[in-house]
């Protein structure tokens, strides 16, 4: 992936915005002193957000050179963890939890409504690159099934005419908040 | 057997009132903290080993002994870290903690930090649980500006600092190596133990990790004694747990209950009971998709504790109960949580590597019938061969289902092959 990136992405440099800078000085302080690599998977989501929703290797570089730590070391952590992106995903990243009490409650209908209203497959961004739609391993809110998370929000108890109406709603750029 | 309403511990589990720090302490909170960290942390390792608490998290290893463990050297501090990287499949108390009981947490965290000598405690909260990090940020900024934390904390002359750590969705790292692997900020790689974290832990520190649960309960546990918690529950299995009830029943529900309590009866009390019956029930998993599942003859008498559910080759895990009723297709439903493991496997050992995606692959082809009945028993060979020979307990958890789905429902399987033969001839 990281190869892949490397040949096609255009080397842009990447820097940290000055209230980022400052809120990973804070991040770093909260660990011993020399141990500051603990806060890698803070920076590197500040990273991402910085970077448009996912981290390119100027990007991943720069975290590096805060930390003081060889740049393979950053690449190893950022291939590690699910929710770090190498590619440039979707605005909105739609997650259907499937996992057992999800599914048990009727997750793949949900699923299959994201797919039919977004007209993608899982792991596909539309074209407009408003929406990734996502297959997520539990979420966690196994009584409250089946469970849906759009960037960080849980939607919770959901039925497939909300899930339709969720997505409306954000497809007229009209984010509607938790019931 | 079920639990009185003056013994629950988590008051506000539902979140029908406020989270607020006053609103916590006027049901309960950080009454008399200084006088219970006065009393010394010989005293709460005593109490709480007095009190029978086993750990929440799954294992269920004795909280007071693990405590006993820790090292305290002049040389190196030590670190209590609080693990709420929950994402056993199922399982959703330690979320409702975190959202509705936060200041119990933040109080478990100080007692216990006590108790074992860090004056740094960490708490690793999941990277999916973004607005609930929000909430527990604000009830440490809370606690903190009322004195609470940091230098002399709740007046008691002992000082802590409690900081989030946000993980970044791997399910290997609510294993308490690669917890610290990924806190030390590498890979979520579990490592071989001896030496056991409370010996060479966080930074090579001693250091202690305990699930949100059992941190959360110890407050009460140190206000009412080590007692009023033995007295609960059975032998062995002391105290109250919060239930996460989910899957095919009226009322998914988690519940605050005493060990021990018979499964029938939690569904039927706490969860509206089976959609469609008692009768309707096919199976349970009692503790989180990793632990092996129970048909329907063993749930009609089964106690929700470790000794009882051990004894019927199941475990008590994280006490999540998914309940599936008898339109399940149980192959199915298997199969996706082995690819769930195959997801998470974290690749380091070679059994779990590659025996996960064996087992997805061949469960996927169980699904359909397209195998024949020696299969099944390779299958079953083939889970052996993976559990216990890994380096953390994810091989385990990942054979364990498939060995309960053959040890209750082979015929089941069987029937499914029979079919498709037919269907092809």
């Amino acid at each position: 992936m990281i190869r892949a990136q490397k040949k096609s992405v255009c080397e842009k440099v990447f820097q940290f915005t000055k209230t980022n800078t400052i809120k990973i000085a804070a991040i770093i302080k909260k660990y011993p002193k020399g141990k500051q690599k603990s806060s890698i998977l803070s920076l590197l989501y500040i990273a991402q957000e910085q970077n448009g929703g996912h981290l390119s290797v100027p990007s991943m570089d720069c975290v590096a050179s805060i930390l003081g730590i060889p740049p393979i070391q950053v690449y190893e952590v950022a291939t590690f963890y699910t929710m770090f992106y190498l590619q440039p995903m979707g605005k909105n990243i739609v997650q259907v939890c499937t996992m057992t009490s999800c599914w048990l409650r009727g997750s793949d209908k949900i699923l299959l409504a994201c797919k039919k209203n977004l007209g993608i497959d899982i792991s596909e961004m539309t074209g407009n690159g408003d929406f990734t739609l996502l297959e997520a391993e539990c979420l966690g809110a196994c009584v409250n099934a089946p469970v849906m998370q759009i960037n960080g929000e849980f939607y919770e108890n959901i039925t497939v005419k909300e899930v339709e109406k969720i997505l409306r709603n954000m497809k007229e750029k009209n984010p509607v908040k938790e019931k | 057997m079920t639990l009185e309403k003056k013994d629950r511990i988590f008051t506000n589990l539902h979140g029908e009132e406020s989270t607020t720090l006053k609103s916590s302490m006027e049901r309960g909170d950080w009454e008399g903290t200084d006088q219970l960290i006065k009393k010394g942390s010989a005293w709460i390792v005593r109490e709480i080993k007095k009190s029978g608490l086993r750990g929440r998290g799954g294992a269920g290893f004795s909280t007071g002994m693990k405590w006993s463990f820790i090292k305290n050297s002049r040389k190196l501090p030590s670190y209590l870290i609080v693990n709420a990287d929950e994402s056993e499949p199922g399982t959703c108390k330690d979320r409702d903690i975190i959202r509705h009981e936060p200041q119990k947490l933040i109080e478990g965290t100080l007692l216990a930090s006590v108790a074992i000598g860090a004056k740094v405690a960490y708490i690793y909260i999941r990277g999916e649980f973004f607005r609930e990090e929000k909430i527990l940020q604000k009830a440490i900024d809370e606690a903190y500006a009322a004195g609470l934390l940091g230098k002399d904390a709740a007046k008691s002359g002992y000082s802590l600092d409690i900081y989030l750590h946000r993980g970044a969705g791997a399910y290997i790292c609510g294993e308490e190596t690669a917890l610290i692997s990924s806190l030390e900020g590498g890979k979520g790689f579990p490592r071989l133990k001896p030496p056991f974290p409370t010996e060479c832990g966080l930074y090579g520190c001693p250091t202690i990790i305990n699930n949100v649960e059992t941190i959360a309960v110890i407050p009460e546990i140190l206000r009412r004694g080590g007692e009023w918690f033995s007295s609960l529950g059975t032998i062995n299995n002391t105290g109250t747990k919060i239930f996460c009830v989910s899957g095919h029943v009226n009322n998914p529900c988690n519940v605050e209950e005493e060990m021990g309590i018979p499964l029938k009866m939690l569904i039927e009390k706490h969860a509206g009971g089976v959609r469609g019956g008692w009768d309707n029930l096919l199976a349970v998993i009692p503790g989180g998709s990793s632990v092996p599942l129970i048909p329907k003859s063993v749930c009609d008498t089964v106690l929700m504790n470790f000794d009882s559910l051990c004894s019927h080759n199941s475990n008590f895990g994280t006490a999540a109960v998914i309940v599936m009723d008898k339109s399940t297709d149980l192959i199915k439903m298997i199969a996706r949580l082995a690819k769930f493991y195959m997801h998470e496997s974290c690749g380091q050992c070679s059994p779990c590597r590659e025996g996960t995606g064996w087992i997805w692959r061949m469960m996927e082809r169980m699904v359909k019938g397209e195998t024949e009945e020696a299969d099944i028993d390779r299958l079953e060979e083939i889970t052996y061969q993976i559990e216990g020979y890994t380096i953390c307990g994810l091989g385990a958890a990942a054979a364990w289902p498939i060995q309960g789905l053959i040890r209750h429902f082979k015929p089941l399987m069987v029937e499914r092959m029979q079919n498709r033969n037919k269907g092809a001839a």
